[in-house]
């Protein structure tokens, strides 16, 4: 069946609520008005009130609350309305969320999933841009996912359900309707940890994540047409990181180009940069580019075109790679 | 158009054994023999530990300890109240209960001597690994009592945070959450009068602590917290309140840190001498062995029994725990439930010869 991403989800979200009666969704809006993008649509209608709960407004009492429910028992998927106001609860994910594991040594545990929508360029007011994945993906003990497609959001998001570990799963909301494709109607999971190829190419590897990842993909049918083989790669997982799948490639390629929304400086582009540097340096015919967002607060919609990495910038990135 | 009162409450403040050991007989509590000698010997055990403690740590055996003397009779009465299926969400202020739960005491040892094994402690104490973030662990027994809900089991959830916890976002969080989910809670706040340096008065304008239930339709109701009559009385009926009814109450059980907030300050520093001898007047083992002897129970040689069998067992465990030795190279098992590429070659470059 033909879906976009906010369909996938809540496909996904229906299907793994029947499967396991301890899954319950949790957040701000989420019941009764089915989300604000409509992504837990339906519903409260089907499983009522005391597992699709409307929560008091409170970043740090949803997630602190699902992190108790999640060590007695339950599998709470709570939903943080826009990723700009998760630090609220980022004290939970943080100190105790991710460490609760290693410090009763594999006693008490979190299986819990906390979604967000992240990315911009949306025309949103501000902080609804946001792509923070750096401060999660910096902290051991977190999970982190970020599909860049109706059909792996709904296999990443089957296997966060099952997941022995604390998931954050960011969902780009720019893409939440922009494409549909094919999604099965039968469950089916996505490996942790395992990034996608998504086209095989021998001159330079492109790696990105979520939003970017469709960004990008225009950018290198664009970089074919002048040429150059590219080989894209959509990580999926940012933690735990399918380094080796990035190792390959690169060693193939011997040219890469990261990238991402976030900020330049400390973005993930900058841990995969250092990771290459360190293991494939000898085959590198050119530095690693970064394509990103600017080191600068997101602008006001009017401007913040500016600041996304666009069509233009990343091949541009990519001739100029191809080219050092 | 008239003025309407739209809200109006009050809070009860409850005493049942006195300073002198006075009994007030209408409330006091049905206890057997058996749990009242039970009461008095984990008090005592609990200070002889806790001093103990205090003496490891000052002689290099021991890293930085939060002493829990004057406070025992809201831990230990606590401890005997519940019962076995309910939850118990300490802070650190109260370790000693992981003890009262079934838990070695040389094992809470360990974690206060640096080894996260000590706190690998089987869900099934039903006992929550205590934090060192201030009240954290509040919102997290709020959704622990949901679980409880849900599963239809019938346990309370009774969670711990001091006169300091108080001022945290995580303490309006947990009570406004579970107001609104009516969850089976206990919310006790230990008002110590300290957190670390700074007197209740400077925490909040409010008069009572437990008057801040009433904002969030709980219960809430003040008690002496060192007496254990008291303590054991009111856990037990907001106990069964949260079972029976999922009807959550704060408890303010007004107490006293005798020591220092841990071992690394010196209360002589923001407080007075005066206060801490108007505070030991009112100490809980003194009052409750009064209790006792017009029961019956206390006697010099019961007193003598009692302390010879709490040194024993305290250096039992203490022996115990400095046995203990963990493998450093455990400290990269229990990242995530799967040990990743990365953490295996990091672990392998750890470790080399």
């Amino acid at each position: 069946m033909k879906m976009h991403m906010v369909q996938a989800i809540n496909n996904c979200l229906f299907q793994e609520m029947e499967r396991d009666e301890s899954i319950l969704v949790m957040g701000e809006d989420v019941g009764v008005d089915g989300g604000v993008f409509r992504v837990t649509d339906g519903l409260y209608d089907k499983f009522g009130r005391e597992r699709v709960i409307d929560t008091p407004l409170s970043e740090a009492g949803i997630v602190g609350t699902a992190l108790g429910m999640a060590t007695l028992g339950l599998r709470p998927v709570a939903e943080i309305q826009f990723q700009g106001f998760v630090f609220n609860a980022y004290h939970h994910l943080v100190q105790h969320a991710a460490r609760l594991r290693n410090r009763t040594r594999g006693k008490f545990t979190v299986p819990m999933v906390v979604r967000m929508p992240y990315s911009g360029n949306v025309n949103a007011l501000e902080h609804h841009s946001e792509s923070m994945e750096s401060p999660f993906i910096h902290i051991p003990g977190l999970i982190v996912l970020c599909p860049a497609s109706p059909y792996d959001a709904k296999g990443l998001l089957a296997s966060a359900l099952k997941a022995k570990d604390p998931v954050m799963f960011f969902e780009p909301k720019r893409l939440y309707r922009a494409f549909k494709e094919d999604v099965p109607e039968e469950r089916y999971e996505i490996p942790i940890g395992k990034a996608s190829v998504l086209r095989e190419g021998s001159d330079l590897t492109l790696v990105s994540w979520g939003a970017m990842t469709y960004v990008s993909s225009k950018a290198v049918e664009k970089a074919e047409e002048n040429g150059i083989s590219v080989e894209q790669i959509d990580l999926r997982s940012l933690s735990p990181c399918d380094y080796e799948t990035i190792h390959e490639s690169v060693k193939k390629t011997g040219r890469c180009v990261v990238v991402h929304e976030a900020v330049k400086t400390l973005g993930f582009g900058a841990e995969i940069s250092a990771r290459i540097m360190e293991k494939d340096l000898l085959r590198l015919e050119a530095p690693v580019k970064r394509v990103t967002g600017w080191d600068i607060t997101i602008p006001y919609p009017k401007t913040e075109e500016y600041f996304f990495p666009d069509e233009k910038r990343i091949l541009e990135g990519i001739e100029e790679t191809v080219n050092f | 158009m008239p003025v309407k009162k739209v809200f109006e409450g009050s809070v009860d403040y409850i005493q049942i054994l006195d300073k002198n050991g006075k009994v007030d007989e209408e409330l006091e509590p049905d206890i057997s023999k058996d749990v009242l000698d039970k009461l008095y010997r984990h008090m005592v055990t609990a200070r002889t530990w806790d001093k103990k403690c205090l003496a490891l740590q000052r002689t290099g055996r021991m890293y930085t300890y939060a002493p829990l003397v004057g406070q025992e009779a809201t831990i230990i009465g606590t401890g005997m109240a519940a019962d076995k299926t309910d939850w118990i969400f300490p802070s650190y202020r109260e370790s000693y209960l992981y003890h009262m739960r079934g838990i070695p005491l040389s094992q809470i040892n360990i974690s206060w001597m640096g080894w996260e094994k000590g706190l690998q402690i089987d869900p099934e104490y039903r006992t929550f690994p205590y934090a060192i973030p201030i009240g954290t662990q509040l919102p997290y027994a709020t959704g622990g009592a949901y679980s409880m809900k849900m599963k239809g089991e019938k346990s309370a959830v009774i969670s711990f945070g001091g006169d300091g916890s108080t001022s945290e976002g995580e303490f309006h969080d947990a009570l406004n959450f579970a107001g609104v989910l009516e969850t089976p809670n206990v919310f006790i706040i230990s008002n110590n009068h300290y957190a670390i340096s700074v007197p209740r008065k400077w925490q909040t304008k409010s008069e009572t602590l437990a008057q801040k239930a009433l904002a969030y339709g709980l219960k809430g109701i003040q008690a002496d917290g060192n007496d254990v009559l008291a303590v054991y009385r009111l856990v037990k009926e907001s106990a069964r309140r949260a079972r029976e009814e999922n009807k959550p109450t704060v408890l303010e059980l007004v107490t006293y840190r005798m020591g220092m907030h841990t071992t690394s300050d010196d209360p002589k520093k923001y407080r007075s001498e005066e206060e801490v001898e108007y505070w030991k007047k009112r100490d809980p083992i003194d009052r409750f062995r009064i209790y006792l002897e017009n029961k019956g129970i206390w006697s010099e040689d019961y007193e003598k029994e009692v302390n010879e069998g709490a040194k024993q067992k305290v250096e039992d465990a203490v022996k115990e725990a400095e046995e203990f030795k963990g493998d450093p190279k455990e400290m990269f098992n229990h990242v995530l439930a799967d040990m990743t590429k990365n953490l295996e070659e990091q672990k392998k470059e750890a470790f080399k010869k």
